[in-house]
C-alpha cells in the first residue's frame, strides 16, 4: 500500500514540481499517472521510488516512511520495487540474461537459481530466445520487455513505470501494456506514468487514473 | 555457501574480468607498481647485504689489550681468567718475549731491536668478541680498562662507528624514499580506480536504482586494487629476484678478490610475501580513497 500526504517537492532554484499531493494506492491496484508534459508524473514516480525525497509531506511505501528513511535502507525498500524507465537503462556491455541476472546477483542468490529465474523473467516477456542477445541487438519494445524482465524478476510488490510505451510502436506497446496487466492480475501494485492514459488501455479495461496538473492532482 | 561470501568471491572475479578486459592498461599500471615498489625494496636489500658484510667484518675486528710492563704471572692470569668469564674461546694470548719476536722478523727491525737495552714491550691479549656493535665494543673497552694489571686497551672502532652512522642514514633515506613510492603507488591506484568507477558510472547508476547497495559497488574496484596492489607486489619481488641474479657472481667475484666469502643475498621467500602483502594493502587503500568517488556522486 502507498499513502501520500500533503506532498510538496520543491527543486533547487525555487522551481515546484508537486504542491499539496495526497493520495492512496492499494496493494494489487492498477493505477495510471496522466497529465501533460511537465505536469510532474516523473517526480511522482521518483518520489515512490525514493530516487528524489519529498520537500515536505509524508509518502509511505511498503509501510516505510519514505521521509525519513535512512540511506542505508534505500537499496533493501528498492529491491522490493521494479523500476521501468522511459530510455530503459539497460547495460549494453553484457548480454539480455546478464542484465536480468544483475538484480539477483545484488540479493546474492546462487548462481544456479538465478540463472533460473533470470530465464524464467526472460521466457514471461517472450525473450529467452534471445538471452545471448546484446540488448543493443534489440528492437526498442523487445528492449523495453527486457526492462520490465529486470524489473520483475526479483517479484516486487510494486512495479513503476516511467512512459514505457513512449517510444515504441503500437504492436510493441500492445505488448508491453498486456505484460503489466499480466503482473497486475498476480496482485503486484502496476504504476505507470504516461501522458495519455486513455489511449493506453484497450476499451473495456479499467485502471485507476491520477492526473496531474502543474503538479497538482486534479480532482 | 554463503551470500556474502557468494557476493565476495563475484566481485573478486568481477575485478579480475576487468584486469584481463584491458590488458594493455592492466600490465602498465601494475609494472608502473612493481617498479614503484621494487626501488625502495632494493634499497632495503642493499642495507640488509651491507649489514651483513658488516658483522662480517667486525667479527675479524681486533681488540687489544696491553698489560703494564710491570705485571706479574699473577696479574697475567687473573686477566686471563676474567677474560675466559666474559669472551670465551675470543681470546689469545702474545707474550711480550714473543711479540718481541714477530717485531725482529719485520725487515729492519731487528738491527733497531738489538740495540735496546731489554724488551719494552708488554704482555698482551688480542681480542676478537662476536657480533659486537660499535656502542658494545665501546663498553667492553672501558671495562677492560678498569681491570689490574691493565696499563691500556685499544680499539679501533672509528671506522665501524662511521660503517654504522652510513648504514643509520642509508636506512633513513630508504625509509623516506619508501614513503614516496607508497604514495605514489596509491596515486596510480586511485587514479585506475578513479577512471574505472568514471566507466562504470551508467552501471552503477542502474545497479543502485535496482536495490544495490554502496558496499556491493565498491567491493569489485577494491578487489581491483588489491590484485593490481598485489601483482605489482609480485613484479617488485620478481625484479629484485632478477636484478640479483644478474649482479650475485659479479658481486662474489669482486668480494673474492678482497678475500672475502661475501655472498649478495636476494629477496627471500617471506620478502616476497611481504612485497605482495603490502602492494594489496595499498592498493586496497587507493581503491578505497578512490571509490569514495561513488559515495559522493
Amino acid at each position: 500500500m502507498i499513502i501520500g500526504s500533503q506532498i510538496y517537492k520543491r527543486y533547487p532554484g525555487g522551481f515546484e514540481a508537486l504542491k499539496n499531493i495526497s493520495f492512496e494506492i492499494a496493494g494489487g491496484e492498477m493505477a495510471l499517472v496522466g497529465g501533460h508534459s511537465g505536469a510532474g508524473k516523473t517526480t511522482f514516480l521518483k518520489l515512490l521510488s525514493a530516487i528524489e525525497r519529498p520537500t515536505s509531506g509524508s509518502l509511505v511505501v511498503n509501510g516505510q516512511n519514505l521521509v525519513a528513511l535512512r540511506p542505508a535502507a534505500l537499496p533493501f525498500l528498492r529491491r522490493n520495487l521494479g523500476l521501468v524507465f522511459q530510455d530503459q537503462k539497460l547495460l549494453f556491455d553484457r548480454s539480455a540474461l546478464e542484465n536480468v541476472l544483475l538484480p539477483l546477483e545484488i540479493i546474492g542468490l546462487a548462481p544456479r537459481e538465478a540463472q533460473r529465474r533470470a530465464r524464467a523473467a526472460l521466457d514471461k516477456v517472450g525473450l529467452l530466445a534471445r538471452e545471448k542477445t546484446n540488448p543493443i541487438a534489440l528492437s526498442g519494445g523487445e528492449q523495453q520487455r527486457l526492462a520490465i524482465a529486470r524489473a520483475v524478476v526479483n517479484r516486487p510488490i510494486i512495479l513503476l513505470a516511467d512512459e514505457p510505451t513512449a517510444n515504441l510502436d503500437e504492436e510493441s506497446a500492445r505488448q508491453v501494456l498486456d505484460l503489466f496487466i499480466a503482473f497486475n492480475q498476480v496482485r503486484v501494485t502496476v504504476i505507470i506514468a504516461t501522458h495519455a492514459p486513455q489511449a493506453l488501455f484497450p476499451p473495456g479495461m479499467t485502471a485507476r487514473v491520477l492526473t496531474l496538473s502543474h503538479g497538482a492532482l486534479v480532482p | 555457501m554463503k551470500p556474502w561470501f557468494r557476493q565476495h568471491l563475484a566481485a573478486f572475479f568481477r575485478a579480475a574480468r576487468r584486469l584481463t578486459d584491458s590488458p594493455l592498461s592492466a600490465l602498465l599500471s601494475i609494472l608502473a607498481i612493481g617498479i614503484a615498489m621494487a626501488l625502495p625494496a632494493a634499497g632495503y636489500l642493499c642495507l640488509d647485504n651491507l649489514k651483513a658484510l658488516g658483522a662480517n667484518t667486525s667479527r675479524v675486528q681486533q681488540m687489544s689489550l696491553f698489560m703494564n710492563t710491570g705485571a706479574n704471572e699473577k696479574a697475567r692470569a687473573a686477566v686471563e681468567r676474567r677474560l675466559e668469564a666474559l669472551l670465551p674461546g675470543q681470546w689469545r694470548f702474545v707474550s711480550r718475549d714473543a711479540a718481541l719476536r714477530q717485531m725482529e722478523a719485520n725487515e729492519g727491525m731487528a738491527e733497531i731491536i738489538a740495540t735496546l737495552p731489554k724488551n719494552p714491550l708488554p704482555d698482551a691479549f688480542i681480542l676478537e668478541p662476536d657480533d659486537a656493535g660499535p656502542e658494545d665494543l665501546e663498553r667492553l673497552r672501558a671495562t677492560l680498562s678498569a681491570w689490574p694489571g691493565v696499563a691500556h686497551v685499544q680499539l679501533d672502532s672509528a671506522w665501524i662507528k662511521r660503517f654504522d652512522a652510513f648504514l643509520r642514514l642509508g636506512r633513513l633515506s630508504v625509509h623516506l624514499l619508501t614513503i614516496i613510492f607508497a604514495v605514489g603507488l596509491i596515486a596510480v591506484v586511485f587514479n585506475t580506480i578513479r577512471l574505472q568507477v568514471l566507466g562504470q558510472a551508467e552501471e552503477i547508476e542502474v545497479a543502485r536504482l535496482i536495490g544495490a547497495t554502496d558496499a556491493f559497488i565498491r567491493r569489485p574496484f577494491c578487489y581491483l586494487g588489491v590484485l593490481q596492489g598485489a601483482l605489482g607486489g609480485l613484479t617488485a619481488a620478481l625484479l629484485l629476484l632478477a636484478g640479483t641474479l644478474a649482479l650475485a657472481p659479479h658481486v662474489t667475484r669482486l668480494a673474492a678478490l678482497y678475500g672475502s666469502a661475501f655472498v649478495l643475498n636476494g629477496p627471500s621467500f617471506p620478502h616476497g610475501l611481504a612485497l605482495i602483502g603490502s602492494g594489496a594493502a595499498l592498493g586496497w587503500l587507493g581503491a578505497q580513497l578512490s571509490v569514495r568517488l561513488i559515495r559522493d556522486r
